[in-house]
């Protein structure tokens, strides 16, 4: 009760800290040399603000406060601690909370990093800034208050959705958000330098950390989503084209774009139009991802909150925003003729020109598969769904090309490269193709396109390596997340190849005979734990000599009434057995379902080394 | 000039999402399988205590409705739907027909002597293929025909509340 009311009087007080920062702000653009320290004050008053708000949410889960209607949709005094805390994040309010938290803190560090910059360029960040803060702070109080007082006080709260309860899935909001938040930076950032024309190589040196940060992040956010699909959900697959995890993807795919075209800005000063544009585009589709996911909008496997008003207050907040930022790129941003650097048709710039086209174009496709369906529905009101054969076959086929252009294009100089000494480069590819051409043909697969597929994926992969070597480990970060990008392109491509699956119904001591392996199920055991019952079924999978031993679960929860399924995981270095037991109505038959799945250890590998990259190249640079 | 054109039409495209996501927002987005009257499979078998061969046709002939009941005596909850079943066989506007699935001609016997007779008809479905081609998925499920189409299909034991809906559809 006490907690919940100063979380939400600091929240009220913090939107009132809004004004005299929107004041101090206008009137030290046009005075003062220097920035204002009344600025910082009072944002660091406001961010004081927040994280108190935010801690009297959190001790409200921990102490169990059922006042709080929050806390009482969400937890229940049986829960363990560690998910009580993380019950906090897991729901729509706390969410948006954390979203303001991560906002207020970004910005914070923002104005005390960039101390040697324009001051106006600050000054404006901070402004534009805070139209996002004001607006998650509005929509917080009004349509989504995590404080609501509860009266009659319940005894016990509905409890916290047992699929939600995962350690990986815990910590994959916070890193996800500080990845989508981090974009708002540079959206800021970017409105305030197009206005000042200060789109130049020192903001690009700056900014790049900002990239950088939320780029790690949301790569990692994403990689825990991800993980915790594949133990958890138990449907054997990692990525399943869900429009939530599509969501994620797309200012994914911007930003990795971003990423590479601000590197062209920093060193040659080009691009600028991409940059700017690239910036926006990144913001903006983090915010339409929080826009889908939190009105209800789409059909998905996650079930969040389902309020039209909500999904009314971002869309209409959403798109403010995108007409304040067309409407600066318009009359502010000049394409400057004389300035415009000429580059030569093979070069460093070339290549990332075309990669980002190929990437632009990726983003097409996932953006028309997610939003397309919803176009659909209220225009025709016909209902479709859009599958992972959709997105197979637009994005496959130029992976290929994309693939060798990223073996090729670290390996030109800028400006203009010349092809002397660079036979290398194809008798490397000549080896990749016929290296996969022998692994592919006996498989039993398409062999034309999985032989260049995973030809161009290899060769990626050694010229990296090369690279790596022969530059003495100097462009270490870039070598790592590419060949962290190869290894999961082709951790995925064989992953798709050799897996198998076996879906049968079997009852206690039956046993399913395949020419390779056998499945027995020996036995069903049945324990009441704190807060389900479990059926804990054995397995013992006959393969070769060798034997496993698998346990998937059925839960039965009581808080709330809901059946999950366990699915037992033998993790190994190449190839991980994934069980999953399922009831059939009204019989002693279990449904069982038993996967093979190689390198799922080594997706996940490629994607940390993807992130790893990220952060060598971030702990390397001078300004941080 | 040009950038004014360009800048005008990103501004009617924006427009025009907005829109489209804001109707959006107010169609439920719950999905909902449309609900298809099918015809009822053709089909003849055997019935129960005469055996003799009947055609579809000939059962669900009559303007009535009927209500087909897949069955087995090994079924558990077969048994507790049981006194449904005969209760609603006291209404004259229905005629129910049983498919006894995959079951033994004695313990079908004894099971129907336990527990009384609600059916019109029985027919047997020795193998099974009967109840797949009525596009059930296991036992007990129970088929709403009215001039034969499927009008409701009721997967599971009926419950008290399954009966009102029956019997509300019959009035």
């Amino acid at each position: 009760m006490l907690y919940s009311s100063i979380g939400y009087y600091s929240l009220i007080f913090g939107l009132i800290t809004s004004l005299p920062i929107f004041f101090f702000s206008i009137k030290n653009l046009r005075n003062n040399k220097i920035l204002d320290n009344k600025i910082i004050n009072f944002s660091f008053i406001q961010l004081f603000l927040v994280i108190i708000s935010f801690f009297g949410l959190i001790l409200s889960f921990v102490f169990s406060d059922f006042s709080n209607e929050t806390v009482f949709n969400n937890s229940h005094t049986t829960k363990p601690l560690f998910y009580k805390i993380s019950g906090t994040w897991g729901n729509h309010e706390g969410s948006l909370l954390l979203w303001l938290l991560v906002l207020n803190l970004f910005i914070f560090i923002f104005l005390i990093k960039s101390k040697n910059l324009l001051k106006n360029y600050r000054i404006l960040t901070l402004l534009f800034q805070q139209i996002i803060i004001i607006g998650f702070f509005i929509f917080l109080i009004k349509s989504s208050n995590p404080f609501n007082y509860l009266f009659p006080i319940p005894n016990e709260g509905l409890g916290l959705n047992p699929i939600l309860q995962d350690p990986a899935l815990a910590i994959h909001p916070p890193i996800l958000y500080l990845g989508y938040v981090g974009t708002s930076i540079i959206f800021s950032s970017v409105l305030a330098a197009t206005t000042l024309n200060y789109v130049t190589k020192i903001w690009a040196n700056h900014i790049k950390n900002w990239i950088l940060v939320s780029w790690i992040f949301l790569t990692l956010g994403i990689l825990l989503g991800s993980i915790w699909a594949y133990y958890e959900l138990g449907w054997g697959g990692f990525w399943f084209w869900d429009p939530v995890e599509n969501v994620s993807l797309m200012p994914w795919l911007a930003l990795t774009t971003l990423l590479h075209c601000i590197s062209v800005l920093e060193k040659r000063s080009t691009l600028r139009s991409w940059v700017i544009i690239l910036s926006i585009t990144t913001f903006t589709l983090s915010m339409c991802g929080t826009f889908l996911v939190r009105s209800g909008i789409l059909n998905s496997v996650h079930t969040f909150a389902n309020d039209p008003e909500r999904g009314l207050f971002i869309l209409t907040f959403l798109f403010i925003l995108i007409f304040i930022s067309l409407f600066i790129f318009f009359v502010f941003h000049k394409t400057d003729k004389q300035n415009s650097i000429s580059f030569s048709l093979i070069s460093k710039e070339t290549f990332i020109l075309i990669n980002n086209w190929f990437m632009m174009y990726f983003l097409s496709v996932v953006l028309i598969g997610t939003v397309y369906p919803i176009f659909l529905d209220v225009i025709s009101s016909e209902q479709i769904s859009v599958g992972p054969p959709f997105y197979h076959k637009l994005i496959i086929p130029f992976l290929i090309p994309f693939l060798i252009f990223m073996a090729i294009g670290p390996q030109l100089k800028w400006i203009k490269s010349e092809l002397e000494g660079k036979l290398y480069l194809i008798i490397i590819f000549i080896l990749s193709i016929l290296m996969s051409f022998f692994i592919v043909k006996n498989l039993g697969v398409k062999v034309l396109l999985n032989t260049v597929l995973i030809g161009s994926a290899f060769y990626l992969f050694f010229i990296t390596i090369k690279d790596l070597f022969s530059k003495k480990f100097k462009k270490i970060s870039q070598n790592l997340s590419h060949l962290g990008f190869s290894l999961l392109i082709l951790s995925i491509l064989f992953n798709n190849i050799f897996s198998k699956e076996v879906i049968t119904n079997l009852k206690v001591g039956e046993k399913f005979n395949n020419d390779k392996f056998q499945i027995v199920f020996s036995d069903l055991k049945k324990k009441e734990e704190k807060n389900y019952i479990s059926f804990k079924g054995y397995f013992l999978i006959k393969e070769n000599n060798f034997e496993d031993k698998l346990e998937p679960e059925l839960r039965v929860y009581n808080q709330p009434n809901i059946i999950t399924s366990e699915a037992d995981i033998k993790i190994s270095f190449l190839s991980d057995k994934f069980i999953t037991m399922n009831t059939v109505q009204n019989e002693e038959y279990f449904n069982i379902r038993y996967q093979v799945k190689p390198f799922i250890l080594w997706i996940w590998i490629s994607v940390l080394l993807i992130s790893l990259g990220g952060t060598i190249s971030l702990l390397n640079r001078k300004n941080l | 000039m040009k950038s004014r054109i360009f800048s005008f039409l990103a501004i009617v495209s924006l427009l025009l999402v907005f829109t489209i996501f804001y109707k959006g927002l107010n169609k439920s987005s719950f999905y909902q399988p449309k609900i298809e009257v099918k015809n009822i499979p053709e089909f003849s078998a055997i019935t129960f205590f005469k055996k003799e061969e009947v055609s579809s046709k000939n059962i669900f002939e009559k303007n009535k409705f009927y209500l087909l009941n897949i069955w087995a005596s090994w079924c558990v909850p077969c048994k507790e739907e049981h006194h449904l079943l005969i209760n609603l066989s006291k209404n004259d506007q229905l005629e129910i027909i049983g498919l006894n699935y995959k079951d033994n001609f004695k313990n079908a016997q004894n099971f129907l002597s336990e527990l009384g007779n609600p059916y019109e008809k029985i027919l047997i479905d020795k193998d099974g293929t009967k109840a797949i081609e009525w596009g059930a998925f296991g036992v007990p499920e129970t088929f709403l025909v009215f001039q034969n189409k499927i009008i409701k299909k009721f997967i599971g034991p009926l419950n008290i509340k399954s009966v009102e809906e029956i019997k509300k559809i019959i009035q």
